[in-house]
């Protein structure tokens, strides 16, 4: 038994920050300090909270130590962990309490939050089952083999509500069920797992399999005796080193003990897993260009019927979910499907997880009840927006979501309120825009995002997405009319009723959600060809205000193309002819005399 | 998503990567879809997949080259051209473009004189643009080989290359 173990998060955010190196020099220092029979050093997964990265919990006091550095461990060894005073100035601030360190759960970044999909990062080591075990690991599995037929596995998760976490929504009973009943003598089924989180911005499935990979193994094997299945794949993106590492590390101890392969449970039910390695294409998020590349070929979308559970991967009845939706299931067998009704909304039901990022304090992960407010969302958990900024929008869903306003922060959070205010669920991603970013530059980077990840199958996106874009660079360079705004919008309503799948089918939102909410915004880079937030560089000027400029020449020493002159302690001036716009005079001005317009 | 160009870096495979690739390729030779780990494995051999990879790669699974050379294409992992010493990697994710990663990469790019995917002429650096990362935490960030650079500023490039060129 040790006395004290120290969690130290080995999640891609801290890992990035030098996590690795701090969780080696503290088992040196316990070393040095004659500690190492009593303080144990446990790598977890993700925290959540990525924006006070590296963080390190000691326990059993549950002392929550955020920004720590390499050299702060000495202190934290040799005063905390062998003299049992907390150095506080480590401590994150808002745990401090007049007399006492408070409990992580009271602070305003966890106090709402509700972890299902997450329960496990954080708390357990990945790369030791027992752990995962410890904490109810494979006893849903267990339970199902035992005494529950596939039919009535599929009717709990039915009647939880649980919805694809993907992004689409589409209630995973119902999957499970198309799979299980509609080929009835298919030789072989399929189990898949979608963890090629394309979403830039969100990185909540990676979180899972970093932190907690034996739940999706679980989760998968569940599925397969569901639907009749005795093979899994899961396609995870090769960008994502650790949790491809752990995942495989999960799977072999899963078969050391008997949790896959034959006879499971001696039960007489077979299950395998194996991984498949993505290879950086945006488009294998769809489900039928996913199993096409599992198959090895270009990751293409093909039309659909037939739908995968009738003809998936290799031509057989496949059930393909995500990892959150999987990371779901296991409490959803052991506590059961009125308890995860019972949270939520009446037509999305349990939690989500987003991924904060962007302009916002406390950038991470949360997962809160489906029905929680954006608002409290970003300012109660994540701590609103930093430097004093106004808030402009939150962009949900990805390249495929839209940009939702100031206007519409208090309404719920589920599937169906999204879509009618113009976004959608998507995988989580949830990024934060201030004042300073410009909505058409926005709507201008996703769709180069669509242009360079249209797979070129079908017209209308490959094609489509291109005009598409090229009318905003014109939007963007001030070259536009007005009726270019109409000729926009009738394309994106073209490309969205003709592509051949989802990428294709909402690549436009982008454009139509920012058109929807911040007209306004067009119409000034169009009419008085100005961009209000001043990141469009054609349509910037910089100006030096006389009454603030001194004349220390600074400005024009720094200007890489001369177009700055004046004399010494005189009001300079910028030559606009001559300026390419590049921002070198503003960063070397100590006086605030130069601004863009 | 691939370039017609061609790579101005003679291909020069040793005996010992193409003996290495082809017992690689033999150890996939009964599984199905084995395509895209085969040209993951030799792209870790190689460090890029030149056309002559790829002509063994048909060869030895006895499937035609335009299909490989049509899934090597397709996805952006898998690099036609040699990669620089090291590798610089740019996230231009959502999360890292709105706190101005835009402005890092093409600083970079106009630093080192080359765009996207391409190779310095002496072969030190390489620049890619890359999806997320998934370090959100600390955007914008940026790689180089396993060297992570997080919360960047446009100024700290220049002292970033410097470490590298010494």
């Amino acid at each position: 038994m040790y006395r004290s173990q120290v969690l130290i998060c080995g999640g891609t955010g801290c890992t990035s920050s030098g996590s690795d190196k701090i969780a080696k020099r503290l088992q040196e220092e316990i070393d040095k300090n004659g500690l190492t029979d009593e303080v144990k050093v446990v790598r977890t997964g993700c925290f959540g909270l990525c924006a006070l990265g590296p963080i390190m919990i000691v326990y059993p006091e549950g002392t929550f130590y955020s920004m720590v550095k390499e050299e702060d461990i000495a202190e934290i060894v040799s005063e905390h962990l062998l003299k049992g005073r907390v150095v506080t100035r480590l401590v994150y601030d808002e745990t401090i309490g007049e007399n006492e360190i408070k409990s992580l759960k009271e602070t305003n970044f966890y106090k709402k939050q509700h972890r299902i999909a997450l329960r496990n990062c954080g708390v357990i080591n990945p790369e030791c089952i027992d752990e995962y075990i410890g904490r109810n690991g494979y006893e849903a599995l267990g339970k199902v083999l035992k005494s529950m037929t596939p039919d009535e596995v599929i009717q709990t998760i039915l009647d939880s509500g649980l919805r694809g976490r993907g992004g689409g929504g589409f209630p995973t009973g119902k999957k499970w069920q198309l799979a299980r009943n509609l080929v009835k003598d298919a030789d072989q089924k399929y189990v898949c797992c979608n963890a090629d989180e394309g979403d830039p911005g969100a990185f909540m499935d990676r979180s899972v399999l970093e932190g907690d990979p034996h739940v999706v193994i679980e989760a998968m094997a569940i599925a397969g005796y569901a639907i009749g299945a005795t093979q899994g794949y899961i396609y995870i993106r090769a960008e994502y080193p650790i949790a491809v590492q752990r995942l495989q590390i999960a799977i072999n101890q899963a078969r050391e003990y008997g949790l896959l392969g034959k006879n499971i449970f001696d039960s007489g039910f077979d299950f395998d897993l194996d991984i498949r390695l993505g290879a950086g294409a945006f488009v294998c998020g769809e489900e039928t260009a996913l199993m096409t590349s599992i198959e090895g070929n270009r990751g293409e979308p093909r039309p659909r019927p037939p739908f995968p559970a009738e003809s998936g991967l290799f031509k057989k009845p496949t059930v393909l979910n995500n990892v959150e939706t999987y990371a779901n299931i296991p409490q959803i067998i052991l506590n059961g499907a009125d308890w995860f009704a019972s949270m939520g909304t009446e037509k999305s039901k349990g939690t989500k997880v987003f991924a904060l990022g962007g302009k916002i304090h406390n950038t991470g992960l949360v997962e809160v009840p489906m029905g929680t407010t954006l608002r409290e969302v970003i300012y109660e958990i994540g701590g609103g927006i930093p430097n004093g900024k106004a808030f402009k929008a939150a962009q949900t869903g990805g390249p495929s979501g839209g940009c939702i306003p100031a206007e519409h922060l208090d309404i719920p959070i589920d599937y169906d309120n999204l879509i009618a205010i113009g976004s959608m669920m998507g995988s989580g991603g949830l990024i934060v825009m201030d004042e300073d970013n410009c909505m058409v530059d926005i709507a201008k980077f996703f769709l180069q995002f669509t242009v360079d990840e249209s797979c070129g199958k079908c017209t209308p996106c490959r094609i489509g997405t291109k005009r598409l874009y090229e009318m905003l660079e014109k939007i963007t360079s001030g070259n536009a009319t007005m009726e270019d705004l109409d000729k926009m919008e009738k394309l994106c309503y073209y490309i969205k009723n003709n592509s051949l799948c989802g990428l294709g089918q909402t690549a436009p939102n982008p454009v139509l959600s920012t058109l929807r909410y911040f007209k306004n915004e067009y119409i000034a880079h169009v009419q008085d060809k100005k961009c209000p937030a001043g990141v469009c560089q054609d349509l910037l000027t910089y100006k030096i205000i006389d009454i603030k400029c001194k004349g220390c020449t600074a400005c024009a020493r720094g200007c890489p193309v001369g177009a700055i002159s004046g004399t010494v302690k005189q009001p300079h001036s910028i030559d606009t002819t001559k300026c390419i716009k590049c921002g070198a005079c503003m960063a070397k001005c100590k006086f605030g005399a130069i601004i863009k317009e | 998503m691939g370039s017609k160009e061609k790579t101005t870096v003679p291909f020069n495979g040793t005996p010992e990567q193409e003996k290495a690739l082809r017992e690689m390729i033999g150890q996939h030779k009964e599984q199905q879809g084995a395509l895209m780990p085969v040209l993951q494995q030799a792209q870790e051999i190689y460090g890029y997949l030149p056309i002559e990879v790829q002509s063994i790669i048909a060869e030895e699974m006895g499937i035609p080259l335009e299909k490989v050379y049509g899934v090597s294409t397709f996805y952006s992992q898998f690099s036609l051209y040699p990669k620089g010493k090291y590798k610089i990697s740019v996230c231009l994710g959502t999360a890292c473009y709105v706190k101005g990663s835009g402005d890092i990469f093409a600083k970079l790019s106009e630093k080192l004189g080359i765009s996207d995917g391409k190779c310095t002429q002496d072969g030190i650096f390489s620049l890619d643009a890359c999806r997320c990362i998934g370090a959100c935490g600390l955007a914008p960030v940026m790689t180089v080989n396993d060297d992570v650079y997080g919360k960047l500023t446009v100024d700290q490039i220049d002292g970033i290359l410097a470490k590298y060129t010494e």
